[in-house]
């Protein structure tokens, strides 16, 4: 089994290699090793793509819009992870934003993992038939299998920042409320000090 | 009471001062054998054959927790012995196992350990290591032992060690357990607290090697190796250019190491009164620790001048000032810092900042808790901050860097890079050889000049998100900045490409926190050390006190 420093190191090396600044590599092997912690196929997907722009331009966005597209291409999921997690301000503004022709999207989700711990909400990101719920880079959830998940391109990717709000009802909030009063103790006359 | 500010990192960082640091209290050598020195250690199989060859299992268990040390040993022919990293075979090789060993773990380690960077160890080991006799000595000892005589006193403190390291890794090398999956026990809160155990055990077994060969050699006349000659024996290690990026890669974690001694001398030179017992035991460590300076013994010029310059400088310092001192002045420690600052090289001032802790265990033991690091917790860039803002921080943190002149062929003589055959970090001559467009991101002073260049053309109100979007080359120096902000000791304030770079200055750096002693270069890009020369016996751990170092017989 590959440890995850190996795992940083490699990718890192690697994406330096296929022609990313040492920067962005960084960033790279910090999400790819976070990606294979959770079991999620980081390391495949980083490789069939420094394949794919071998010699190539890759482009990411310029500026984060609500809607995003290329006049030509598709996005590159580094770039455009690198561009959204420095203006994580902007997309905890903007709540709802979408990514027009996106290539290796799961190498995006990390990113946008970071960005939920940074601004402290819930990030929902769609692309295809794919739902993934990441919360605060602590846990990603998915309606799909990604262990062995490669996905080339995406047409659209919508990214929907999840406004903090319970998960329950009131009554069941009010009903464990109660419950949890049986701990306390009536105060008598005698314990007022003041 | 007066308030001492914490040293300049601007001084304190460069690399001829870190390069003058010795062990101290905080060292993790002396750390490991105070957490450890009530666990119990046990010798759990012993299977070499007549020559010494085979195996062996260490435990150190606490009742709740084991570690087990396996050894393999095996013939090696001296054409094949080499403390080069780009060896493949050594007299011996180790592993540090979390738990008790299976004999499925043993059979798996026996595969795999001898072999070292091509083997392949898995989450259940913690450290890895590989040794080579020291010939000189070695045969000698088993020699002497096997007559029933004890081996040349002079010529075993000479050398100090049986057995030196050529290299000890962990955290996720090899397959080795990533520090995440035991980064919360509070045994091994210290930085490296599992290599310490690693080295402290091989010493143990090099100990019982000699013994048992001696003995199988002659059986009636042999005699153990006394345990005031062991004692006196430590573990050599040669060490190269790879642990020297190390420092540069590993910023929050160096603040911490720079920031606890600092914080420790801080807090003496704050000490109103100073205790009579206090000031003698310092005093008596001083006088103890000189036998080491004059044990001291290397080849190299470079090394002999800065150990010149010690003894001269405690010369002076008992000459010229000692007769001074009074425990009833106010603030000794600090009119003591005041004066070696004043009067005494870097060497001297660095060796007196050590010694000035030892009497100090209740300042030092909280500050060893904090010398780890959880790196990934300062990973991100604050993009959302200005381009002042990072100006800001660049003009006071990094001054020394824009002074230098990166269009000068010296200020950018050299390149770090990766060399294929061994995967280690090399340093080469940028004009001399070829490679260069491959050069690692260590050249920090240069690019954080390039940085701040490119920042002075941009629009200062614009975000760093922004900024990056067109200067992405700079990211990771940008990442430093925010770094050294928080954490002002967590940078070399030198040009770590310079023509007149001493790389072994920043293995002295990182060796001297481990606590060793009696650097040796034997070029400007290596140089051996020991380790734990002096310390404790396994059975004499429980009853030690933590100036063991100053016990060279």
């Amino acid at each position: 089994m590959r440890t995850s420093s190996e795992i940083e190191t490699i990718s890192k090396r690697a994406s330096r290699a296929a022609g990313f600044t040492w920067g962005i590599s960084e960033e790279i092997g910090k999400c790819v090793r976070s990606l294979e912690l959770y079991k999620i196929s980081g390391l495949e997907n980083l490789n069939d793509y420094l394949k794919k722009i071998k010699n190539k331009d890759p482009k990411g966005l310029q500026k984060v819009e609500k809607e995003n597209r290329l006049e030509e291409g598709n996005f590159c999921p580094i770039f455009t992870g690198v561009a959204l997690l420095d203006a994580s301000h902007k997309v905890m503004e903007l709540k709802k934003l979408s990514i027009t022709s996106l290539d290796f999207p799961i190498l995006l989700i990390p990113f946008l993992n970071r960005i939920s711990y940074k601004i402290g909400k819930m990030i929902e990101i769609k692309f295809d038939d794919i739902e993934i719920l990441l919360n605060l880079n602590n846990y990603i959830s998915s309606n799909t299998d990604l262990r062995k998940k490669i996905l080339k391109s995406t047409k659209q990717l919508t990214i929907n920042v999840i406004e903090n709000q319970d998960t329950f009802d009131s009554k069941v909030w009010d009903s464990l409320y109660k419950l949890s009063t049986e701990t306390f103790v009536d105060e008598s006359e005698s314990y007022h000090h003041y | 009471m007066i308030k001492i500010d914490y040293r300049d990192p601007k001084k304190i960082m460069t690399l001829s001062r870190l390069g003058s640091f010795h062990q101290s209290k905080l060292s993790f050598l002396r750390s490991f054998i105070r957490e450890f020195k009530n666990w119990k250690f046990d010798r759990v199989s012993f299977e070499l054959n007549n020559e010494g060859y085979g195996s062996a299992v260490y435990s150190v268990n606490n009742g709740e927790r084991t570690y087990s040390l396996v050894c393999f040993t095996n013939e090696l022919n001296a054409d094949e012995r080499s403390d080069r990293v780009i060896a493949t075979k050594w007299d011996a090789a180790f592993v540090l196992h979390d738990g008790i060993p299976t004999q499925s773990d043993l059979n798996r380690l026996k595969e795999n350990v001898p072999k070292q960077e091509v083997g392949r160890v898995s989450y259940k080991e913690l450290t890895l290591s590989r040794a080579n006799k020291s010939v000189r000595i070695f045969e000698h000892v088993i020699e002497k032992l096997s007559q029933g005589l004890q081996p040349d006193h002079k010529l075993v403190s000479d050398v100090g060690y049986l057995y030196r390291t050529t290299a000890v890794y962990g955290s996720g090398k090899f397959g080795l357990a990533d520090r995440y999956r035991i980064k919360d026990r509070p045994e091994i809160c210290g930085p490296f607290r599992l290599e310490m155990m690693l080295v402290y055990l091989v010493r143990q077994f090099t100990f019982d090697q000699v013994n048992h060969i001696a003995k199988c050699k002659n059986p009636q006349k042999a005699v153990e190796l006394s345990h005031d000659i062991a004692r006196n024996l430590g573990i050599g290690n040669s060490t190269g250019l790879g642990m020297a990026p190390f420092i540069v890669n590993h910023p929050t974690l160096l603040h911490n190491w720079i920031f606890s001694r600092e914080e420790a001398l801080k807090q003496i030179r704050e000490i109103k009164k100073v205790n009579v017992d206090d000031f003698e035991y310092f005093k008596s460590c001083l006088e103890r620790s000189e036998k080491n300076i004059n044990s001291w013994k290397t080849n190299s010029e470079y090394q002999n001048e800065k150990i010149e310059k010690l003894k001269s400088d405690l010369n002076n310092l008992k000459k010229n000032f000692f007769s001074e001192l009074d425990t009833k002045q106010d603030y000794l420690w600090n009119v003591i810092y005041s004066w070696i600052e004043e009067n005494l090289s870097d060497e001297g001032v660095e060796y007196i900042v050590s010694m000035m802790m030892e009497p100090y265990d209740s300042i030092i033991e909280p500050l060893v808790a904090n010398m780890s690091s959880d790196e990934d917790q300062y990973f991100d860039i604050p993009a959302e901050k200005t381009v002042s803002d990072l100006l800001s921080i660049i003009e006071s943190h990094y001054s020394k860097f824009l002074d230098i002149n990166f269009d000068d062929k010296e200020s950018v003589a050299n390149f770090w890079f990766i060399s294929k055959n061994k995967e280690e970090p090399r340093v080469a001559n940028r004009y001399e050889e070829g490679g260069s467009h491959l050069e690692q991101p260590l050249a920090i002073a240069r690019d954080i000049a390039e940085l701040y260049k490119r920042l002075k053309k941009s629009p200062q109100s614009n975000t760093v998100g922004e900024f990056l979007l067109l200067n992405q080359e700079v990211r990771h120096v940008v990442r430093r900045c925010f770094i050294v902000e928080n954490f002002p000791y967590s940078e070399i304030q030198d040009n770590t490409i310079d023509k007149n770079l001493i790389p072994i200055d920043m293995l002295r750096l990182k060796l001297s926190f481990f606590g060793a002693q009696k650097f040796d270069p034997r070029s400007d890009k290596w140089l051996r050390i020991n380790m734990y020369q002096g310390a404790p016996l396994i059975h004499e751990l429980k009853s030690s006190d933590d100036t063991w170092m100053y016990n060279l017989a």
